[in-house]
Formats: structure tokens, sequence, C-alpha cells
């Protein structure tokens, strides 16, 4: 442990520490805090989105600015607020969990991060542009976001190369430094879950992020260079968009939960006093839901006229998918039982997170049996579906995380009081957000558009109270990050009675350099 | 093992990666630009840019390795962080190689009234008869190609030079290992010949595509497809050979010995690579 600390160097001063940082730790802060921006920035244009649902009718927005607000909602949740949430905390949490000085390439960690501020303000600028943002949906089928498209799509097409360039090279360092940099005697199975499900999702990353990036390459020669890629009329087809797009986007769904298994991963068996229950069942059904994810992206497109054969092959893939994911959830429950249960706010996000992603997971079941997709497809059944796994699933376990390594990275403890006020605001405003979507799904709401049937009032009403709720109780995060940052009860170094790992054997703060001679692992 | 785990080299700070994400935002941004409004002024900026840091870092990065802080286990970072960008490369042309074969084996019989299509092809297209290679598109287009490219003459020929090199790479390698410096310089020299030879015939063939066959970018997706596919794939042989052109030069200088020279295997890899990516093209773009 003593070996585990540098006082020789510290941080640079002023701005260029964080211009030219190799820090991981550094570089972990900047994503982590400009995913919280993002998250604001996407988080408004959903509140715009439930003003204009208040009531049917129009009254707050034109439908093409609504166009507009759902995608680039989508859109920056997607790339710019969950994506690298959870790349920041690999960034911060990674070496020191397994042991290593630094992030394998730290140079290219720094480039990776900066490019995204560039990619989205390349995205938000296309708001100012003529003919409006991109208004296609963030999944932007083709020929919305070819021949229908505004002008600006060609910017968000370069946004989307910079923002890919910017995931492939982060998930590479990351794969580089778990297969290269544990410490010695750390086998693989040794490693803490959380490392386990980003080497998956590093891989997922590599392996998809290319995909899209010819994707979007298609579609700008297809705009600009008469290529028909997505153009039925020169032979190509706008279904072809379709599958490419979701070869990238399933896989990409399980990019956005996979760290966040392996963050509730971490969090359970500290607050139950227990090691985790089937820890090599864990690897395995992480591993197995990566490789299906493969296997099912048609689901996405039951209605669009694909063959039989291929409506049951994926109707039956995608099911197969709930066998690894309900033995991840039976070894959560499990990891509790009979534990010593606290409830701190870290344990509340992941408790919430376990209850609330399995409602998300049989809605998606629901939605997988092919036939009766016909009836949910595009209603806000599907939009409760997938906010359902985003926001109590990935988003609730990136808060989870936030506190839970809080304390290690700032040196000082949050205040729980407000951790906890945090977290049942959020609790209450999202389920009366999205459980709601249910019903108009259901009913046969259709997603994506400004106006509806006046059935449809009194449940969006509610949906647009508990949004405006979950919406401002983020306020309170910022606050609890704030005062944290600026004080508060020093942290010691094993910050939580039961946490196990090498994160906690340094001391908190996290010194700038840590692990320098790697540390003996047990 | 343990030994190496060490001295692990973390760099200080470097301003290279934020000059770097700014070339690239000048690329990406100036390539909008270019497109829609006309001015090439940002995106040449961006060209010169990234020009500069290519040179910048990686003689950072060559002046660190040379002044013995990069230990073994750095070496494997270098090795994975290579070859997983060659996987995503590799993803990269699997999207364009779907796209080709989804429209052979799934639109176009569609489009035919196959399966339980007919009524695709009796409303959309009825007298669209769709044979691969696919010459004349189901609504009319601007430029019908009035031939194909022979893939036994221009292509074959290609075909036999990029083997040909990766061969004279592994020969190059082979006498790097045996630190006979003078057969590496000659054998690497090959094999940038052959490869900008490569690049010559391609040229005369997209000519003779553009000029007497009619067959361009615009002609349906067998255009989209072909040119999409060897034109990233000769994207790739440029770089290589531009890769190739410094492991070259860096011979010269006398850089790398028997046993450390990574920046050579690396070349040597992609340069593998590419030619696999030509093997794919040669038998499902030309052949199949």
């Amino acid at each position: 442990m003593t070996s585990a600390v540098d006082h020789h160097h510290g941080p640079a001063t002023g701005m260029t520490r964080w211009l030219f940082t190799t820090n991981h730790k550094d570089i972990g802060s900047m994503y982590l805090i400009f995913s919280l921006l993002m998250f604001f920035i996407g988080g408004s244009m959903a509140l715009i989105i439930r003003m204009e649902l208040v009531e049917p009718g129009l009254q707050v927005v034109q439908p093409e600015f609504f166009n507009q607000m759902t995608t680039m909602h989508g859109l920056i949740m997607v790339f710019g607020a969950v994506m690298p949430a959870f790349v920041g905390l690999a960034n911060w949490m990674v070496p020191l969990m397994i042991g290593a000085p630094d992030m394998a390439l730290p140079r290219l960690n720094n480039f990776s991060f900066w490019l995204l501020p560039f990619a989205f303000f390349m995205l938000l600028s296309t708001l100012v542009m003529d003919g409006g943002a991109p208004d296609f949906g963030w999944t932007f089928y083709a020929p919305l976001s070819t021949t229908y498209a505004p002008p600006s799509v060609t910017f968000f097409i370069f946004a989307i190369h910079l923002a890919g360039v910017s995931s492939i090279l982060g998930a590479i360092n990351v794969i580089v430094t778990i297969m290269n940099m544990r410490a010695p005697s750390m086998s693989y199975m040794k490693m803490p879950l959380f490392v386990w499900t980003w080497l998956i999702t590093a891989f997922l990353l590599v392996a998809v992020m290319p995909v899209l990036a010819g994707t979007v390459t298609m579609m700008l020669t297809d705009i600009h260079f008469g290529t028909s890629f997505f153009d039925a009329g020169g032979g190509g087809d706008p279904v072809l968009f379709q599958h490419l797009f979701w070869f990238f986007g399933h896989p990409e769904v399980y990019i956005m939960i996979l760290p966040a298994f392996g963050i509730i991963s971490q969090i359970v068996p500290t607050f139950s006093r227990k090691p985790l229950f089937g820890y090599a069942s864990m690897v395995y059904a992480t591993s197995s839901i990566a490789l299906l994810s493969f296997t099912v992206w048609a689901h996405h497109m039951f209605t669009v006229g694909i063959p039989l054969v291929g409506e049951l092959f994926f109707m039956y893939a995608t099911m197969l998918i709930s066998v690894p994911t309900g033995v991840k959830v039976f070894n959560w429950v499990a990891t509790m039982f009979r534990g010593s249960m606290t409830f701190e706010t870290p344990m509340l996000f992941a408790i919430a997170f376990i209850v609330l992603f399995t409602i998300g997971g049989f809605s998606g079941l629901m939605l997988a049996i092919s036939p009766a997709d016909f009836q949910y497809h595009d209603t806000y059944f599907v939009v409760a579906h997938f906010h359902y796994v985003l926001v109590p699933g990935a988003v609730f376990s990136i808060m989870a995380a936030a506190y839970y390594w809080m304390p290690k990275w700032t040196g000082n403890m949050y205040d729980e009081y407000l951790g906890k006020c945090h977290f049942w605001c959020s609790f209450v405003g999202l389920n009366l957000t999205f459980f709601p979507m249910h019903f108009v799904g259901l009913a046969g709401m259709p997603r994506r558009i400004p106006d509806y049937s006046i059935q449809f009032a009194d449940f969006n009403l509610v949906s647009s109270l508990g949004g405006f709720l979950f919406g401002f109780s983020q306020l309170i995060f910022v606050l609890v990050v704030v005062k944290c940052v600026k004080g508060g009860k020093k942290a010691e170094a094993v910050v939580w009675e039961g946490a196990e790992g090498l994160e906690w054997q340094v001391p908190s703060p996290a010194p700038y350099h840590t692990f320098e001679t790697p540390p003996e692992v047990k | 093992m343990k030994n190496s785990h060490e001295h692990y080299y973390v760099p200080s700070q470097s301003a290279w990666p934020i000059v770097a994400t700014f070339a690239l935002f000048f690329l990406a941004f100036g390539g909008g630009i270019l497109i829609n409004y006309g001015s090439p002024l940002l995106l040449t900026a961006g060209v010169g840019l990234m020009a500069y840091i290519f040179y910048g870092w990686f003689s950072k990065v060559i002046e660190e390795s040379h002044d013995g802080l990069y230990s073994v286990q750095m070496d494997n970072s270098f090795r994975l962080g290579m070859a997983w960008f060659i996987f995503s490369e590799v993803m990269f042309f699997a999207a364009f190689f779907g796209a080709l074969f989804y429209v052979r084996t799934l639109a176009m019989p569609w489009l035919n009234g196959e399966g339980d299509h007919a009524m695709t092809h009796e409303l959309l297209w009825p007298n669209f008869i769709g044979e691969w290679p696919l010459l004349n598109t189901p609504a009319t287009s601007s430029s019908v190609p009035s031939g194909l490219p022979d893939p036994f003459h221009l292509p074959l020929i290609n075909t036999i030079l990029l083997v040909i090199s990766s061969v004279t790479l592994t020969i190059a390698h082979h006498a790097l290992k045996e630190n006979d410096r003078e057969k590496t310089i000659r054998w690497m020299a090959i094999t940038l010949v052959l490869g900008v030879a490569f690049l010559i015939v391609q040229g005369i063939e997209y000519y003779e595509a553009y000029a007497h066959l009619g067959l361009t970018l615009e002609s349906g997706i067998y255009g989209s497809t072909f040119f999409m596919l060897t034109g990233f794939h000769g994207v790739h042989v440029t770089l290589g050979s531009i890769i190739l052109l410094v492991i070259l030069m860096r011979l010269l200088k006398g850089h790398f010995s028997a046993d450390k020279h990574f920046g050579f295997e690396a070349s040597a890899w992609y340069w593998h690579f590419v030619d696999v990516v030509w093997l794919g093209l040669f038998i499902f773009v030309y052949i199949v």
C-alpha cells in the first residue's frame, strides 16, 4: 500500500493542466463533467418536448422544431451523456481497480476526450443553421435523413464521425489497459466486475462504431455524391439503412447497459456486506449478452417487411437474451439475501436499478414478441420501454457510481441527506414520467408526434409533471457535487464498511498518481 | 514479467492531442463547409495541421523510444492498440461488404418479385429485370454503364501486385530480424514501389470506368458499392504506402534493431490487412 502513493509530482497549474493532461483521473473528471453538461442540455430538450405534450394541440413549439428536439435529445443523451459518463468512470476507476499507474495510452486518452466537445459543438451548431437541426429522429432512418433531410445533415454526419473516432480510440485504450496493465497476479477471473463489463463493452464499441461510421458515410455519399445505397430506384434499399443502423444500434444498447451491470455488481455486495453471488456466472452472462447482441438487431424492424424466417429468428434470439439477464438479476438479489444491508444513496440507486431495469426488461420481452410488436411498434410503449432501461438503468447506475466513488475522488463525503432527496425525487419523477407511457402506448398513442388525441390527455399531463420533477431534481445532484468538491466530512481510504478492491487501498482523495509500482493482489 | 511492470512510462503533459483534436475538427467541420457552402479553406487547414501533427506526435514517440523510456509492457500496449485498431478497420469494411451482400442477395431479388414480393415488383417497377451486375437500375439512371471492368485484366494485375508486395514485405522483415539492413531497405523499397504501382493501375482503372465505360458513382447500386469499396480500399493503400515510406526513411536513418522494431511490424500488419481486404474485394466485387 505504501508504494501505491507517489508524492513527487502533482498536477500542472492553470488551464494547461486540463488541456494537455495525460492523467487518467483528470481525463475521467473531464468526461464526467462533460457528460453532466450534456445531460442538462439533452434534458432541457426533453422538457421542451414534455411542455408541448402537457395538453393536446400545438401550443409551445412548431412541429418542425418538435422533431428537432426529439432527434437532438436522443442523440445528445446517447452519445453525449450516457456513453461519455461510462467512459469517464472507466477512466477514473479501471486503473485504480486493476492496480495500473494510468491508462495504457495516456495521450490517446486525452485525444479521445477532447474530440467530444468539438463533436457536440458541431452537432449543436446545427440548431442555428438554415433549415434547422436534424429532425429525423435519433435513429436517422433513410430516406428521412437523406432525401428529405435538412442541409445541416452534413454536419450531423461529420459530428457522428468525430464522436465515433472518440469512442473507438477510447475503447481501444480501455481494452489495452485491461489486457496489459493489470497488476501481476490479477488474473482475468480476479478482476472486479466493473472492469470485466467494461472490457466487454469496449469490445462491442470497437466492433460496431466503425459500422456506424460506414453507415453515415453511405448517407453522405447518397446525399451529395449520387450513390444509391438507400435508394430503391438505384437498386439499393432504404431497409438496408435500418439493418446497418441496428447492427450498430443494438450492441450500442448494451454498450449503455453493460457498464451499468458492472457498477451494480460493485455496489450491491458492498452494502450487503457479502461477496457477490455467482461471480463467474456474471462474467459468462455478460459475455453471452454481448455475443447475442450481434444476432438480434432486426427486432427493431419487425414491421418493416422482413421475411417470416427473419421475424422468427430475431424474435427467439431476442428472447434468449432474457436468460443471461435473468442470471444477473438473480445474482444481485441472491447477493442481498441475508446480507447486512444498509441503504446509503448508492445502494438506493442500485436497488432502484434492479427493480426498474427489470420492468424495462420485461417490457422489452413484450416487444420481442414479433406478432405483438406490430401493435406496439412506434407507440409510446416503446418510449416507455427504452426509457425504463436507460433512465433508471443507465442513468441511475451512473448516479449510483458517482455517489459510491465521489468520496474517493474528492476526499470528502457527500451530503447524505441531499443525496437521498435526489434519489427519491428522481425515483418518483421518473416513474411518474414513464410509467403512464406504457398505458398511452398500448392504447395506440404514436411516438414523435407533437399533438395527440384527447383521450391521452390525463396520462400525458402526469408524464409532463413527472418529467419536470425529474429534470429539476437533477439540480440537487449538482448541488451535492459542488458541496462535496468544496468540503465536507473527510472520507477515509475505505469509504464504505463492506467495500473490497484495490481502489480502496489508496487514500481518499486518490493521489494524482497511484500504483506507479503495481500492488500485490491477494 | 514483474520487472517490466515497474517502469511503465506515463508521459507528462502533452500538447499534441489537443492540437490533433483541432485538426480533426477542422477536417470534419471543414468537410461540412466544403460540401454545403463550397469553401475549402477550413478543410485545407485541417489537412495541413493533421500532417504536421502526425509528424510531430510520431517524432516524439520515436524520440521517447530511442531514449529507452519504453518497457516490454509498453511495447505490448502498442501491439494490442494496433491490433484492435485494425479490427475496427475490418468492421468498417464489413459495413460496406454487408451492404453489397444485402443488395445482391435480398434487395435485388425482391425488386424482381421473388419470394412473396410479387406485389413489390408489380407496384414499384414492373419492367425491372434485375441481374447482377446491375447495370440497368429500376428507375432510369443518369448514367447507364456500357460495360464493366474486366476482372482478369487490371484487377488481376493489381491482385498480383499486392500479393507480391506482402511477400516482399515479409522478406524485408526477415532481413531486419537478421540485422541485414541493406537487404531490408532494398525489399522495403520494392514493396513501396509495388504499392504505388497498385495505386497507378487503380487510377487507370477508374479513368477507364469513368471515361470509357460510363461506370460512375451515380450508376446505381453497382457503381455505389464498386467505387465505395475499392475507393476506401485505395485510400487505405495510399495511407499504407505513406506509412511504408516513413518506415523506409526511418530505415535509411538507421532506426530499428533486429529485436526491437515495432513501428516496422505495425506498418507490416497494416499492409497485410489492406492486402487481405483486397482479396475479399477481388472475389466479391470483381469475380463473383
